[in-house]
């Protein structure tokens, strides 16, 4: 639709014919490399397989469903860090970037807890009662975070150019990475072993999935359906929505705008310490870097979403987190890619730009009136 | 025309205001006073002042010198929810709904400090008022016509339970057909006991529906007198009411 009506507007240009390549040559490579991969797993010895992939093999059934459910557990946690990016930009328009550290600060404060609770043994004994605390601690501190944040580098900040509570965001994640390598010690920390049966296949009809992924992928839906409640069922997020379309008519409606921000925060803040636990889960372990990428990749996933759309912000992290995980097997190693393993970042940031060139607005944005562009 | 009996105390009231937007003088030693349901109108150019006189009385702009008051109480630094509390509630220009929330929605946020357990009655009242409104409960609010979206502008602001509506250009963007139509309801919400305040260009309506205006120019009170009084005032017809040149 925009292309069209950018058309009408004004002659193509160089630059359109570019991107009309671009688009194509996308669209093309991917096409082109998931009909290899078919052809591949009819016949791994097909001859365009032994020209240009010729260690070509099956993809067992076992080892794609493995793909697709960390592809999943990992996209879900992309979606929860995703959300705190998206509802900031909706209510107060600029990319929080300090975000990502928040999400660090959960899974550093998840890191602590969860190895205090080792060492008292109620982790082993009582795993669900462990990580329930854990989860706690991790919110409340991410939530403090974000809050603290919001109160001292943005509020004074607020009605100046966008710009510049940006690059302030940019100047908090460095405070925050390096508080943190002050006070617990620069390096990776790990959390304490998981129990046994997290670390077993589950089986769930003909699925079979690892106990930690499954667990993964249950509290992310949890917490996304409480957020879900929250901002379309209540009161308070009837509040954030109306901030979030006009701060001036929803101050006259007797809405407290500055506590509605704050709220924002909050619960963005809680999300990325679910999203930190989740972390620590998944990888067993944290360094004070550890928000950088996942906090990059989460704000494409939201961008790939339409930012200030929550379902968007869900939809794009599974988008992002499935590609990462399966574009390496079916797109990149069929197309005789060598190294295709290690291309899961840059397959990330791929699919953000393919997003952006197809629809710029992501899978579930609005269009943006001349007066919300930055 | 004034069947509105005026009470010693005003509702709403403006003692000597002054306000600046940095170094711009924009309201200069204005007095008002809307008494508990009156219909009032405040008549005046582009960049006058009347768009800062209602910031300014709902705590959107704190004045530089001066006194707001509220039920015979200074309300300077009382936040907007405060007033909002107290029954004054303002009807916006253009309308400006939550245009991605449902039409549902921007009723209830109309009623968003209410803890009463009339909010129900009053949106059925709201539904009485606007059966159209009732059929696209569910709708968003950005869908609706510019007719309709004034219906729930004005049905979101009356579910705050005002004793004073202040209505900025109510009869702007909306066509020809619905200006009447809207001057109507004002006078039927005004015949319900809600004290009006009104800010309007279209002067000649508003004036032949209020019981008195004010003319504003340049930020300062050039005339404050009865709407006949206004309506036969030759300057002001000469300069608002369209006889001349206009």
């Amino acid at each position: 639709m925009t292309t069209a009506m950018r058309s009408k507007a004004r002659p193509r240009t160089g630059v359109d014919w570019f991107l009309t390549f671009l688009r194509v040559l996308l669209t093309g490579l991917v096409l082109f490399g998931l009909l290899a991969f078919l052809w591949q797993q009819i016949d791994p010895d097909n001859p365009l397989a032994s020209a240009i992939n010729p260690d070509a093999n099956r993809l067992s059934w076992d080892a794609f469903q493995g793909l697709v459910i960390s592809g999943l557990s990992q996209g879900a946690m992309y979606g929860l860090i995703a959300l705190g990016y998206s509802m900031v930009y909706g209510v107060l328009g600029f990319i929080n970037f300090a975000h990502g550290e928040v999400f660090m600060v959960g899974a550093m404060t998840g890191m602590i807890t969860s190895n205090k609770l080792f060492e008292a043994g109620v982790w082993e004994d009582n795993f669900l009662l462990a990580i329930l605390i854990a989860v706690l601690v991790s919110v409340i501190c991410s939530t403090v975070t974000a809050v603290v944040t919001e109160r001292i580098a943005y509020r004074p900040l607020r009605g100046s150019p966008r710009l510049i509570p940006l690059i302030t965001s940019i100047g908090v994640s460095f405070f925050i990475q390096n508080t943190s390598a002050v006070l617990l010690g620069p390096g990776a920390k790990s959390y304490p072993r998981l129990p046994d049966w997290l670390r077993d296949d589950i089986g769930i009809g003909p699925f079979d999935i690892e106990g930690k992924k499954l667990l993964v992928l249950v509290v992310a839906g949890v917490s996304m359906g409480a957020l879900w409640y929250l901002v379309e069922r209540t009161k308070t997020g009837k509040a954030m929505r109306a901030v979030a379309e006009d701060k001036e008519i929803a101050s006259l409606m007797g809405i407290d705008v500055d506590r509605t921000i704050v709220t924002t925060f909050a619960v963005g803040g809680a999300m990325a310490g679910v999203a930190g636990i989740l972390w620590g889960i998944l990888f067993g372990s944290v360094t004070e870097f550890t928000g950088f990428l996942p906090g990059i990749k989460a704000f494409s996933a939201a961008v790939v979403g339409g930012i200030g759309n929550l379902g968007g912000a869900m939809a794009g992290g599974l988008t992002l987190g499935s590609s990462e995980s399966l574009a390496p097997q079916l797109v990149l190693e069929p197309l005789g890619v060598t190294g295709h393993t290690q291309l899961k970042d840059a397959v990330a940031f791929l699919v953000l730009i393919f997003v952006l060139l197809v629809k710029p607005t992501g899978l579930f944005g609005e269009r943006l009136s001349a007066e919300d562009r930055a | 025309m004034s069947e509105a009996v005026a009470s010693p105390t005003p509702l709403l009231e403006f003692r000597g205001i002054n306000t600046h937007y940095g170094a711009v003088h924009i309201l200069k030693d204005v007095d008002l006073a809307i008494y508990p349901g009156e219909l009032v109108c405040l008549l005046g150019g582009n960049a006058s002042g009347k768009s800062t006189t209602l910031k300014t009385l709902l705590g959107m702009v704190t004045p530089t010198t001066g006194e707001v008051v509220l039920d015979g109480e200074v309300v300077n630094d009382k936040p907007t929810s405060y007033r909002v509390e107290r029954g004054v509630t303002m009807v916006p220009e253009n309308r400006r709904l939550f245009k991605r929330l449902t039409v549902k929605e921007n009723l209830e946020l109309g009623a968003y400090l209410r803890n009463d357990d009339g909010v129900e009655s009053d949106l059925e009242r709201i539904y009485e008022m606007f059966p159209r409104v009732k059929e696209r409960l569910n709708q968003k609010s950005g869908t609706l016509s510019g007719g309709e979206q004034q219906m729930v502008a004005v049905g979101r602001a009356l579910m705050a339970n005002p004793r004073v509506l202040l209505m900025d250009e109510p009869s702007m963007g909306l066509a020809p057909a619905l200006v009447q139509t809207n001057f109507e309801l004002i006078q039927q919400i005004h015949e319900e006991g809600v004290a009006i305040f009104m800010v309007e260009q279209n002067a000649n309506m508003a004036l032949s529906i209020a019981d008195r205006g004010w003319v504003l120019q340049t930020g300062r009170v050039v005339l404050d007198d009865s709407a006949e009084a206004l309506l036969a005032n030759p300057e002001l017809r000469a300069s608002y009411l369209g006889d001349g040149n206009r």
